[in-house]
């Protein structure tokens, strides 16, 4: 599975896990000259932007590990592009999901709520 | 289990404050933190410890991690917080039961490979522990020796951080004793036979060991003034158990192995001149650290060439040498060190040594002969109590070498009698020797010796000073007290005079 098949991968099951939440998913993979937002998505609070990182094994290190504070940054500065965009009303917060595919194991998945907090 | 908590130590100069070392699991995106007025060094752990954990195969939490050491305001310095710290996260993590770290202490700093490393300090971080309640200490395997002669305190050697975890989870700890390289230490090698001849000065050190009282020694270079000074720790008794505990505490926080056990014999410490201020009195930024006054507690401070060194490095023995203790004041923390040291000096005569030295050659014009000796600090000078002038050996050196005079073991035994003289005079005082008596007390409390009348000779022509009564005074009592008498005679008080004032007979007049 190459880099991005396996990024392709994480975000399809990170998407599937706030289904199952029964979140609506407003966007996936939002682009702009300025980088990419993996999803957007309502759940019954607010509007969530969700950072999404997977990886193959946890040699080096937890995904989480690698959605440093730079990227978080990155993340909201991309959110208030969208937001000029498409206008909403009300609270707006930032999760992040790291997912771990490794061969032969089932994909485990941890989902942080509110990393900007 | 988002929260545990272990135990630890900091030092402040010698004392322990017992230490909280808190974990805390908080959710969120993973980072660690740790809080509670931490050093430098101590902020490394954050890195040390993870690495560490993960090499030993344990899980280190994917989320934000808070550390917390508490208390929060007293300023924490040092590796030596690694174990509890990886400790406390384990337990909260649940990888150990939180139980386990109840009554344990745990002293010392990770490697990335998940070794246990040596720590400074062991032995008055684990007093202070076992004095607030702990049993149970985990500590470094090299240090289990020093860490055993806390009492009250069951100690465990770790040398893997996997040892650590199998001492919390009450498993058996399968591991080789480590290697402990005893420093075969040269026990008291230097006996007073090795050095030829010097009679009276080999008397003066005798009286300088039994009465604790301090010593300088002039003369030309070459005629044993280092070679005495080596052997006064070898005719000084042992200490007695507190005495060891407070100079293996020092040594402990020096860095010093103590695996050998407690320090019993006196410590000797010999700087060179050009020590600073610093390095003679302690010193170091933020917590001050112990410097040669403090490592010579209970023991022997012996400054060679002691014009050669600095006078400000000289005028900082004053407070040392009154007090017996040493107050240094840092940005984080002001600590107190015990300086009860005896003061042994040596210098030459002159810059080319040769100075009042018969048959020989001076070529020290007398002003720099002068200015040499002034060099000396007067105040130190006069905390005095003996002055020998050595002087070189003559024809009958050979003669010497084969029919040297007594061992060390002999006049030590002399000392530990004399010694046992004075504690016996002086139980229920805080002075143990003569050396330490105040004038005053000595005066009032103990009898006077015979024929004092020859110290108002002295004193009127201007060969002694109000204080240089008290310490002939002093060493007379010392005299008696090695003669077995039970008070000074006159011919103690002869003796003590011509040991005060550095007279040989042949400079009668001139000193």
């Amino acid at each position: 599975m190459s880099g991005q098949e396996l990024g392709q991968r994480g975000e399809d099951l990170a998407a599937a896990h706030l289904t199952r939440l029964g979140w609506r998913l407003v966007c996936r993979n939002w682009r702009c000259p300025r980088g990419e937002i993996d999803i957007i998505a309502v759940d019954d609070q607010a509007l969530v932007f969700c950072e999404v990182k997977t990886r193959a094994g946890l040699g080096y290190g937890d995904p989480l590990e690698a959605i440093t504070y730079a990227k978080v940054t990155k993340l909201r500065e991309l959110a208030s592009y969208w937001l000029q965009t498409n206008p909403v009303r009300g609270a707006v917060r930032f999760d992040a999901i790291g997912v771990v595919i490794e061969r032969g194991c089932e994909p485990r998945l941890s989902h942080v709520r509110g990393v900007t907090t | 289990m988002t929260f545990a908590r272990a135990w630890s130590v900091a030092l402040v100069g010698v004392e322990g404050r017992l230490i909280e070392v808190e974990a805390y699991l908080g959710g969120g995106l993973p980072r660690t933190v740790i809080i509670g007025l931490a050093d430098a060094s101590l902020a490394e752990a954050r890195d040390r410890t993870k690495a560490a954990v993960l090499c030993a195969g344990f899980r280190w939490p994917p989320q934000a991690l808070t550390v917390n050491l508490s208390p929060a305001t007293l300023p924490k310095t040092g590796s030596h917080y690694d174990l509890a710290i990886v400790a406390a996260v384990m337990a909260a993590l649940g990888d150990v039961p939180v139980d386990s770290l109840e009554a344990t202490v745990l002293l010392g700093e990770l490697g990335l490979d998940a070794r246990v490393r040596p720590v400074r300090g062991v032995l008055p971080a684990l007093l202070a522990a076992a004095d607030r309640g702990l049993t149970r200490a985990i500590v470094p395997a090299l240090q289990v020796g020093e860490a055993s002669l806390v009492e009250g305190l069951s100690v465990w050697g770790v040398q893997t951080l996997g040892e650590v975890a199998a001492v919390l989870r009450g498993e058996p700890v399968v591991s080789a004793p480590p290697e402990i390289a005893v420093a075969a230490r040269p026990a008291d090698s230097a006996d007073l036979r090795d050095v030829v001849g010097q009679a009276e000065a080999k008397f003066a050190l005798e009286v300088a060991a039994a009465g604790r009282h301090h010593l300088f020694m002039t003369g030309p270079p070459g005629v044993g003034k280092t070679l005495l000074a080596e052997r006064l720790p070898g005719l000084l008794p042992e200490l007695d158990l507190a005495e060891a505990l407070e100079v293996s505490a020092i040594h402990s926080l020096t860095g010093e192995p103590l695996e050998a056990g407690l320090i019993r014999r006196p410590p000797y410490a010999d700087p060179h001149h050009s020590a600073s201020i610093a390095s003679m009195v302690g010193g170091g930024a933020m917590v001050a650290l112990p410097g040669s006054v403090s490592k010579a507690h209970r023991g022997v401070l012996f400054l060679d060439e002691a014009p050669e060194f600095s006078p400000k490095v000289m005028e900082a023995l004053r407070v040392p040498l009154e007090s017996g203790r040493i107050t240094l004041g840092r940005s984080l923390a002001t600590t107190t060190y015990p300086a009860r040291f005896q003061l042994v000096m040596a210098a030459n005569p002159c810059p080319c040594g040769r100075y009042g030295v018969k048959g020989a050659q001076c070529h020290c014009p007398p002003m720099s002969v002068r200015r040499y000796a002034e060099r000396l600090s007067g105040p130190v000078l006069d905390r005095v109590d003996l002055t020998q002038r050595l002087l070189p050996m003559r024809r009958s050196y050979l003669r010497a070498v084969v029919g040297t005079g007594e061992d060390s073991r002999a006049v030590a035994a002399r000392v530990l009698a004399a010694r046992e003289r004075q504690a016996h005079r002086f139980r229920g005082h805080f002075w143990r020797t003569n050396g330490e008596v105040p004038g005053p007390e000595l005066r009032r409390r103990y009898p006077l010796p015979d024929g004092v009348e020859i110290l108002d000779a002295a004193v009127a022509t201007g060969r002694l000073s109000a204080r240089g009564v008290d310490k002939v005074l002093r060493v007379s009592w010392t005299l008696a007290d090695l003669d077995g008498a039970e008070r000074p005679l006159a011919q103690h008080l002869h003796t003590a005079l011509a040991l005060r004032c550095g007279d040989d007979g042949r400079n009668d007049g001139r000193a």
